[in-house]
């Protein structure tokens, strides 16, 4: 999609990364294969924001951690620049990605100070000395929203929101060339919520820094994403820019996720999702498109054969519906 | 003709803390009718929590609760005995947590949690009660129910936790329900699905209930009421359309702008903030706490804040209408 357009190579490149898990199931249970993250390719230019949007269990955490480096994805390539990040160095590798996590209560270590753990990274990297690095721990306070007070805080003194903006002064103290947000606003009130994605916004723009951002708040990722990468159960079954994706979205699970959002917009009371209560089981998935059990469209194709992705604007789709391959009477 | 279930009047609950008394909860009122939902609406540490607790009645003893009127149907709240709240509460008006992880007790199954409160309240017997448990649990959209009620906590997914949830406070059929954060730990889809189920029951059961979140979304599509709070004040009431529509207080106007609205805000672009952190209230609070993070703000803000009224919809401001007007004479 990207050929003859631009020869540099893409800052993060994820090629048919797979990541399957042995699971058992009950305490005499064989082992199973589950699948979380089942052949996906995806690539982010530099100052581009991805969100990645889907519901728990699709397997957006486990792309994350693949990408930091704390799991080997059991087939496929994650390149940094075009080099394959087995290769690198793992400090280096620190430098370049860093990470915020979803829960600020187990991310953080409860013993140490709130100075200690927001300059780790840049004494694990000799940056400056420790007047500097106070500096840089006091700054970071402030953009995040903090007092500096809080310096000689422990986590346990803090609450979750103020857990999150330490979470987040840290990852942002080595300015790295991508940031793996991992539904970083979740645990933070709107005022300061909006104070953190400005801020993202702001540091990407001067540095150029790339994100890939996870939240299954829609808005948030319609406003900060430039392209959105939409997964079910493993798969990415949309993936398209922000504006194509929000305005005309092609595949029946991307319609009822946009659906189900809560605009704050009153008299409209709540959507009616019509998408069923039941999320897949990831170790015995369905048969076909994963997602026909739920799909409002789905047809017999769909229960037995597994769509392909179909190159559709400047992304892609994965569903029989849009496939011109498909018969025409199983289109309609 | 309204049939006023709740009147609170003055709530005030103060915490002894180390350094003296943190004023948690200044001075607040409402009213909540059959069939209505209040939304109260407000960032973490802003006293929404407490609010509920205490008319629940389960603040700990430490924490001093005082109101001129907290009447729940012809009775006072906190003049009723232990024994008669116990009545009370999980009977006729029940509470649903925000965390469906560690609400639940691990060690007893599904079916045991349900019925607990129903037979205690003993106006049950064991069969009704499993009874009433699966029926509650098919209204709550669980399949498969009846083979539910012999599963223990671990064996369910977050939404199914959180149906249980809204099953067990459904129980022994209340008049009151207060939902702490209900669906926030959930997806969009499934929260939309139990927003629509909760307010179906209040509609169809004539129960109340009083929904505390932070999601403005939420607040909007639920609401018939919305109370604004902040710092231990409630800042606005009114009308969910009137304080959407014409929200009056600086503290709610900035609060919608801190919301990326699709199709309004421009993609990326900054969105508005509220600048500053909630002010500490140990100690003596006086004037309006939020003064300082206000862009309205003018010396008068520390005195006594009035209460303005337009019908329904009051906000608590020293600007008749929430805006300061000398500002090009000031700049």
């Amino acid at each position: 999609m990207f050929d003859g357009q631009d020869m540099t190579p893409p800052t993060l490149e994820i090629r048919n990364v797979t990541k399957t898990y042995s699971v058992k199931q009950g305490l005499m249970g064989k082992r199973k294969p589950l699948t979380a993250v089942r052949d996906v390719s995806l690539s982010l230019r530099k100052g581009e924001v991805l969100g990645l949007v889907g519901e728990s269990g699709c397997g957006k955490s486990t792309l994350a951690k693949i990408l930091l480096g704390l799991e080997a994805p059991t087939s496929g390539q994650v390149l940094v620049d075009g080099q394959a990040l087995g290769g690198q160095n793992r400090l280096e590798l620190a430098r370049r990605i860093q990470p915020i996590f979803q829960d600020p209560y187990s991310s953080l270590n409860p013993r140490k100070s709130i100075a200690d753990i927001i300059s780790l990274p840049l004494r694990i990297h000799g940056i400056g000395d420790a007047a500097s690095q106070q500096k840089a721990v006091r700054d970071m306070l402030d953009v995040v929203g903090l007092p500096a007070r809080v310096m000689n805080s422990y986590p346990s003194q803090m609450s979750g929101g103020q857990r999150q903006r330490v979470a987040i002064a840290r990852a942002l103290i080595m300015k790295p060339e991508v940031v793996i947000c991992d539904e970083p606003t979740s645990a933070l009130d709107v005022s300061v919520q909006s104070q953190i994605l400005n801020l993202l916004g702001e540091l990407r723009r001067e540095f150029g820094l790339t994100y890939l951002f996870i939240s299954h708040n829609l808005a948030v990722v319609e406003h900060l994403a430039t392209r959105v990468a939409v997964m079910y159960l493993g798969r990415i079954v949309e993936e398209t820019n922000t504006g194509d994706l929000f305005d005309a979205s092609a595949h029946p699970y991307t319609q009822a996720l946009l659906k189900s959002v809560l605009t704050p917009e009153p008299g409209l009371g709540v959507p009616d999702t019509q998408l069923g209560m039941a999320y897949p089981n990831p170790i015995d998935p369905p048969s076909g498109c994963a997602f026909h059990p739920r799909c409002p469209r789905a047809t017999d194709l769909c229960k037995q054969r597994a769509p392909r992705p179909v190159p559709m604007r400047d992304g892609h789709v994965e569903c029989h519906l849009h496939d011109p391959e498909t018969p025409m009477f199983e289109r309609s | 003709m309204t049939d006023v279930l709740l009147t609170v009047k003055n709530l005030t609950i103060d915490i002894p803390v180390g350094a003296g008394t943190l004023h948690a909860v200044r001075g607040i009122d409402f009213t909540l009718n059959r069939g209505e939902v209040l939304c109260i609406v407000g960032e973490s540490g802003s006293g929404k929590s407490l609010t509920s607790l205490a008319v629940m009645g389960l603040l700990g003893k430490r924490i001093k609760c005082t109101a001129d009127v907290m009447d729940f149907d012809g009775t006072a709240l906190l003049k009723a005995s232990a024994k008669q709240m116990r009545s009370l509460r999980g009977a006729r008006m029940s509470m649903i947590f925000q965390e469906p992880m560690t609400s639940l007790n691990p060690a007893y199954t599904i079916g045991d949690q349900l019925m607990e409160a129903m037979l205690l309240h003993g106006n049950a017997t064991r069969a009704e009660a499993r009874d009433r448990a699966i029926e509650l649990l098919e209204k709550v959209g669980i399949t498969a129910a009846a083979s539910r009620l012999s599963q223990y906590p671990h064996q369910l997914s977050g939404g199914l936790r959180q149906r249980v949830m809204i099953a067990m406070a459904l129980m022994c059929g209340p008049e009151l329900i207060i939902a702490d954060e209900p669906t926030t730990a959930l997806d969009v889809t499934i929260q939309a699905q139990i927003l629509r189920l909760l307010v179906d029951l209040v509609r169809e059961m004539g129960m109340a209930m009083i929904l505390i979140t932070h999601d403005l979304g939420v607040v909007a599509r639920v609401a018939d009421k919305v109370a604004v709070m902040y710092a231990g004040e409630l800042v606005e009431t009114g009308p969910a359309l009137n304080v959407f529509q014409r929200p009056l207080h600086p503290y709610t106007r900035g609060l919608l702008q801190c919301i990326p609205l699709p199709g309004k805000t421009e993609r990326g672009a900054p969105l508005g903030t509220i600048p500053g952190i909630v002010p500490s209230l140990v100690g003596q609070v006086s004037g309006c706490t939020f003064r300082t993070r206000c862009s309205e703000a003018t010396p008068a803000c520390r005195d006594t804040i009035p209460l303005h009224a337009d019908g329904p919809h009051c906000f608590r401001c020293v600007h008749a209408d929430g805006q300061r007007h000398d500002k090009k004479e000031s700049a």
